[in-house]
């Protein structure tokens, strides 16, 4: 077991909380003990750092400091943007020391830059390597478009993880569950993010690019590790649709939820049943030839021959 | 006693604006051990000189201190003035109280004082200056030149043409490096191998080169004037002087299918082969990797054709050993290309081909025979795209400079594309056209308003396979950021120009310095461009930098005459300003105690070790000896040594201490 610092950011508790719930319910299984940060506050994404800088930094220098005092080694930041905040604050901090110290004396905390941010893939890549493949109870065989998004593997100089513009972490976990990853264009494009309040259209028009390529080259569900990716390529699937006049049906999950799956957790602890779009995948057989009722998980009755899982 | 001249140098008004002169001169004749003191205008005047030389005669001085600018400036001027007035050179110094002075202070009695000081300080040390006399090195006069490419052709046939002997090592089966592989070249489109085939032959027939390919150089140790070279001739597997390279071994031989090197793996090759058909020589050799005779102990099939009965299976490396004078370095470079940006596909798509690669498809003597066909299914693409700056410009991801040729070569391949299909549509994706060159410029204008390669200025962001085709994204900054989609059949990277692989071990080899790039450094980026930090090791070509050809010709040249100047008498003088280990009598021999600390710190490998033997051959004492050739003069023996027992010649302990101790 290891014992990673918990920061779920404000997403989580809200209409990111089948992350929140996913991750919490995996995370015993793959040998996480998740120390929630306490008393944290808001990382400050989007508003702060376009309009202030040192309120930007000292946003989250407090949470990083708050780690250092429970003496973390790493905090596991699940939502993409929080990440990005918390990283480039410690680098900024660690590489210039009068902001640390100004920082600092408007916290009233230390920070010595020991606490790190890691995203979600760097936590199951670590995890995964020590048996997550042993663990697994109903492999998740099915054709998945991995979508990185903007945020998680950027700027590639600061972070150092990954491959930015062509990343394969999230493919790679993929498989270990039993999942085929698909090659596609899309993988770091952006969803429109934070213009799914002030400007749909411009969402519709890249999140509906995103999904077709997803579609067309065969994939059976979307897989994302961000908050954001999450709600406009899910909860505006409407407009999406309606711009694009299309009819996608592609379920996104989170990365934890898929894994939740081939660890075979009830889909209601992985909070399966909170998105827009319903998570229907076909039951595949498994390699035995037996058929596989596993991931019928829905609460509805099956429709079609088919088991669905919602 | 000494009697040491003093002369202040006023430098018109550069020294004598801040520093009062006059009095300097005044207060700097009651110095003890000065015999004679005055200040001038212009010391380094011809009249300026005459004061020295005449003063030198009429009182008779043993020391000269020239109170003026740097000792970089005019310490030779100084000297051989001394010199030609009778006094050793070395006695004579210079005190710089203009750049270290009069330059960095105010009009002031503290500015005249500190000119003083250091005029006094020079005092004392020049009172311990002792003769010193020029050491006389004995020149080998054969060059080693290391790399067979244009660079490496052109300065062996120039230091060939001026009488000297010339040992050119090679590592590949043939000479002729990148340019063989080149279709046309910029800007007058003449056919690459058509120039430089008849410069490989003219080095092959050389009477005063001797040619080793499939060679590496194994080590180098020595100085100027006397360098000792190990060259490890590869096995080839072919005995060179039975092979008339008739052919039929290569023909007959069982592999195929082995990607060609020289085609930059688009065309194949077999087990045994000569890279190219203008290979020189045009003896084959055998892939020992990939050959069955050596995987598997079978075949032979070449063994058992050839009518000479050249095939050596058993040959071994050897080791060739050869004195040499002076080295040019041109090994050249090679190119970035691996999947460096993930976002371009390379790696992942065949038809996404480094610009390389794209030379062998326009080679008429390519794998498809110039036909521009691209490599998934050999269609000839209706739209390609060109990217200049894969890489280079890019600090970011990629490397920080310019590659230089990229702009050139990529307006070139546009334009042979259009010159081979005329239908076709070329994009070249730009940051800035760099066409610094004779008819460069009108080259690129020349593709752009007669061929219509459409330029556009942006950056691609990412190219992914869509329906067979190749989208390729990006942005046209010159019109408004507008994002562009391109649709092509195959995309041409202009990867950037890297150091060549071993670059940096080989400078570790030869002491040779090398920037963080592993480009070998010149000694000076502006006035001494061809000659690297060791001396006698010269620089040709783009193991430098990024070159195109004609820089590369015109620094192979450079080269060149340098060695042929080194090589112009059979010995050569240098600077006496170097480490030397105290002797004294026995039974003490010297105070080195032999811990040999500062032969681990030297830089430059002058170090050895001596025994100090009785007369029947016993060995009394091994102590440390500074060998004249090597030492640089840098004192980090000097500076290291614990027992104080290396000196360095002109800057003795003695003369340090005495002139700290005076300020």
């Amino acid at each position: 077991m290891i014992t990673i610092g918990y920061f779920p950011g404000c997403s989580l508790l809200g209409t990111a909380r089948e992350y929140d719930e996913s991750l919490r319910a995996i995370a015993p299984k793959i040998g996480i003990e998740l120390v929630e940060i306490p008393d944290w506050n808001c990382c400050g994404a989007t508003a702060a750092h376009s309009l202030n800088h040192t309120l930007a930094t000292a946003l989250p220098a407090r949470i990083l400091a708050l780690a250092e005092k429970e003496n973390l080694e790493e905090i596991l930041v699940p939502c993409a943007a929080c990440y990005n905040r918390l990283v480039m604050a410690q680098h900024e901090l660690m590489s210039n020391e009068p902001l640390c110290k100004k920082v600092s004396d408007i916290i009233e905390l230390d920070v010595k830059g020991t606490a790190r941010p890691i995203n979600i893939l760097e936590a199951l890549m670590k995890t995964s390597s020590n048996g997550l493949a042993q663990n697994i109870s109903k492999p998740f065989n099915y054709t998945v478009a991995c979508y990185y998004g903007c945020l998680l593997v950027r700027p590639p100089k600061v972070l150092q993880f990954d491959r930015a513009e062509d990343p394969q972490i999230m493919d790679e976990v993929m498989k270990k569950i039993g999942a085929v990853p698909i090659d596609w264009a899309y993988k770091t494009e952006c969803c429109g993010a934070g213009f799914s309040v002030s400007k749909t259209d411009i969402v519709s028009k890249l999140s509906g690019k995103i999904i077709k390529d997803a579609v067309t080259r065969g994939a059976e569900t979307i897989i994302v590790a961000c908050p954001m990716c999450h709600s406009n390529l899910d909860m505006r699937r409407k407009d999406i649709n309606q711009y694009n006049d299309s009819r996608y049906i592609i379920p996104v999950m989170y990365i934890t939820q898929a894994i939740g799956l081939a660890l075979g957790i009830d889909k209601k602890k992985l909070g399966l049943h909170r998105h827009i779009i319903p998570v229907t995948l076909p039951v595949k057989e498994k390699t035995t030839g037996k058929t596989q009722p596993a991931l019928a998980v829905s609460e509805r009755s099956a429709s079609g021959g088919k088991t669905e899982v919602e | 006693m000494s009697r040491i001249g003093v002369f202040i140098c006023h430098c018109g008004e550069n020294i004598a604006g801040t520093v009062d002169c006059a009095k300097v001169a005044e207060v700097v004749s009651h110095l003890s051990g000065v015999a004679h003191s005055v200040d001038y205008k212009y010391m380094c005047s011809d009249p300026g000189q005459n004061l020295i030389k005449e003063a030198i005669k009429e009182k008779n001085l043993s020391g000269v201190i020239v109170a003026a600018c740097s000792p970089r400036m005019h310490e030779p001027t100084f000297r051989r003035a001394c010199a030609e007035a009778g006094l050793n050179p070395f006695l004579c110094e210079m005190a710089n109280i203009r750049e270290h002075c009069s330059w960095v202070h105010e009009k002031s009695d503290g500015t005249t004082q500190k000119a003083i000081d250091l005029i006094r300080m020079l005092v004392s040390k020049v009172r311990k200056n002792k003769p010193l006399y020029p050491i006389k090195v004995p020149v080998q006069r054969t060059a080693l030149v290391i790399g067979g490419g244009i660079g490496g052709i052109q300065a062996s046939l120039d230091i060939a043409n001026a009488g000297h002997k010339v040992i050119l090592v090679e590592r590949d089966p043939s000479i002729g490096g990148h340019m063989s592989q080149l279709s046309e070249t910029f800007p007058t489109l003449d056919c690459s191998q058509c120039i430089l085939t008849p410069r490989m032959v003219e080095v092959a027939q050389h009477p005063n080169i001797t040619l080793y390919t499939y060679s590496e150089v194994e080590s180098v140790s020595g100085f100027i004037g006397n360098f000792k070279v190990k060259i490890r001739k590869k096995a080839r597997c072919v005995d060179e002087k039975l092979c008339n390279g008739c052919g039929v071994c290569i023909q007959k031989c069982t592999v195929k299918k082995i990607p060609s090197e020289f085609d930059e793996g688009l065309g194949l090759r077999p087990a045994i082969y000569v890279p190219f058909p203008q290979a020189v020589p045009n003896k084959p050799v055998i892939d020992k990797k990939n050959c069955t005779y050596f995987i598997r102990g079978k075949c032979a099939a070449c063994e058992k054709l050839c009518p000479t009965k050249a095939i050596r299976f058993d040959q071994q490396d050897e080791i060739i050993e050869a004195d040499v004078g002076g080295i040019v370095l041109a090994t050249g470079f090679t190119i970035l290309n691996t999947d460096f940006f993930p976002e371009y596909g390379y790696g992942k798509y065949k038809d996404i081909i480094t610009g390389l690669q794209y030379e062998r498809l326009a080679s008429a003597s390519g794998p498809t025979l110039g036909v521009i066909k691209r490599p998934s299914d050999g269609k000839i693409p209706e739209t390609v795209v060109f990217i200049a700056c894969a890489g280079s410009r890019d600090s970011a991801k990629g490397i920080e400079y310019c590659s230089k040729i990229c702009c050139m070569y990529t307006a070139k391949h546009a334009m042979l594309y259009k010159h081979k299909f005329h239908e076709g549509k070329a994009y070249v994706f730009y940051m800035d056209i760099r066409a610094g060159g004779k008819m460069y410029e009108e080259f690129v204008r020349r593709a752009i308003e007669e061929d219509h390669v459409k330029y556009i200025r942006g950056r691609v962001s990412k190219i992914y396979e869509e329906d067979g085709k190749l989208i390729v994204k990006g942005a046209d900054t010159l019109l408004n950021h507008q994002p562009i989609e391109i649709k092509a059949d195959m995309v041409v990277l202009a990867t950037a120009s890297i150091a060549n692989q071993g670059a940096e071990e080989l400078a570790q080899k030869l002491h040779v310095s090398y920037d963080s790039y592993h480009f070998f450094a010149e000694a000076h980026p502006k006035l001494r461009p061809v000659e690297t930090n060791t001396a006698g090791i010269f620089l040709a070509g783009a193991c430098q930098a990024p070159k195109d050809i004609p820089d590369t010709v015109a620094q192979a040249s450079g080269a060149g005459s340098k060695i042929a100047a080194l090589f112009s008498a059979t010995e050569m003088t240098r600077e006496p300003v170097i480490a030397v280990v105290h002797r004294t009598a026995p039974p003490i021999f010297s105070t080195c105690v032999g811990c040999f600390l500062c032969q681990s710190a030297c830089p430059f490998q002058a170090i050895e070790r001596e025994e100090i033997k009785a007369r029947d051959g016993k060995v009394l004492k091994v102590v440390a000896k500074v060998n004249d050739g090597l030492c640089q003069g840098c004192g980090t023996c000097v500076a290291l040594c614990r027992s104080k027992s290396i000196d360095l010649q002109g800057f003795t302990h003695e003369q340090m201490y005495a002139q700290i101790m005076a300020s």
